[in-house]
């Protein structure tokens, strides 16, 4: 389930339908290669560390951020799309207390402007199935071992409504500049499946 | 009532795995497959809504047998025969790619 299979046939069955979809006039000549390397030149989880890098560094803009992200993003020249079709995103944060994730069970919603490409386990049965039921399991499987007090809180994404977590920043870091914060962010803890 | 996509909360699902260093697409067919769904959304061939309803409403047993891509192949397969782009004969055709090339563009 929803791992990856031998894939000459279907390779030749997108192919076929490429192709006639060209002969058609549906799509242009050249028009899904261009599609593709916009694809693999978008999103990036830098856009989302950016983000947690300032709201460290910077209360007011933290503030801003958990208030409207949507707003708030956009003074990093970041946005969740652009008119009518913006998706709704909403920045959860970490603390001493309360540890989030993020899944989407129905699908694979993800903040894709702002982390790139999803993970295929993010997108994965097991992981959409088994993270509302036993976060606490999902979260050690990762390799984060949270105090039983801290109460694990997870987001369920939809196709109008975005989550990303912003990690609580780590110890011995007072002496690093924004970028250099930046650089501590990972995918992962982003979703929430890691601290930082 | 749910469907088979419905799945949060369903019990008997093995471990995570996480592949290290994962590339975006894991088989050019998935870019490909990616970048037309889009295009065909962008022109209004169907919206994305109606592309998730067309995985959720796979069989059950075809749903879980299928990959992520695969499921996406599915619905994009399914819109286009709906929506009177490609006949089911054209779809079908790339299965036996030799020889059913024919009447394609009729």
């Amino acid at each position: 389930m929803s791992g990856h299979h031998p894939s000459a046939a279907i390779a030749e069955r997108v192919r076929h339908i490429e192709s006639l979809l060209e002969r058609h006039g549906v799509i242009a000549p050249g028009e899904v290669d261009r599609r593709i390397d916009d694809l693999l030149a978008g999103g990036t989880p830098l856009n989302g560390a950016r983000i947690v890098a300032r709201a460290w560094t910077d209360p007011a803009f933290r503030e801003r951020l958990l208030t409207d992200a949507n707003s708030a993003i956009r003074e990093l020249a970041l946005s969740m799309g652009g008119g009518a079709s913006e998706l709704r995103l909403k920045v959860v944060a970490n603390t001493a207390e309360e540890h989030h994730v993020v899944v989407c069970t129905l699908c694979s919603c993800y903040p894709t402007a702002l982390l790139g490409p999803s993970p295929s386990w993010y997108k994965s049965d097991a992981y959409r199935a088994r993270v509302v039921r036993d976060p606490r399991g999902i979260l050690a499987e990762f390799g984060v071992d949270l105090p039983a007090d801290v109460r694990i809180t997870v987001w369920d994404a939809s196709a109008e409504s975005r989550y990303m977590v912003l990690p609580r920043r780590p110890e011995g870091t007072d002496g690093l500049d924004e970028a250099e914060l930046a650089a501590l962010v990972t995918r992962t803890g982003l979703i929430g499946t890691a601290l930082v | 009532m749910s469907r088979i996509n419905d799945i949060g909360g369903m019990v008997g699902f093995s471990a995570v795995v996480v592949e290290p260093d994962e590339p975006p697409f894991h088989a050019d067919w998935e870019a490909h497959l990616h970048a037309l769904n889009a295009l065909l959304i962008r022109q209004g061939v169907y919206n994305r809504d109606e592309f998730r309803d067309a995985i959720e409403r796979m069989p059950p047993a075809e749903y879980l047998a299928a990959s992520y891509y695969e499921r996406w192949f599915a619905a994009v397969s399914t819109l286009l025969v709906e929506k009177g782009v490609l006949t089911p004969d054209e779809v079908a055709g790339g299965q036996d790619a030799t020889a059913q090339r024919g009447p394609a563009d009729e």
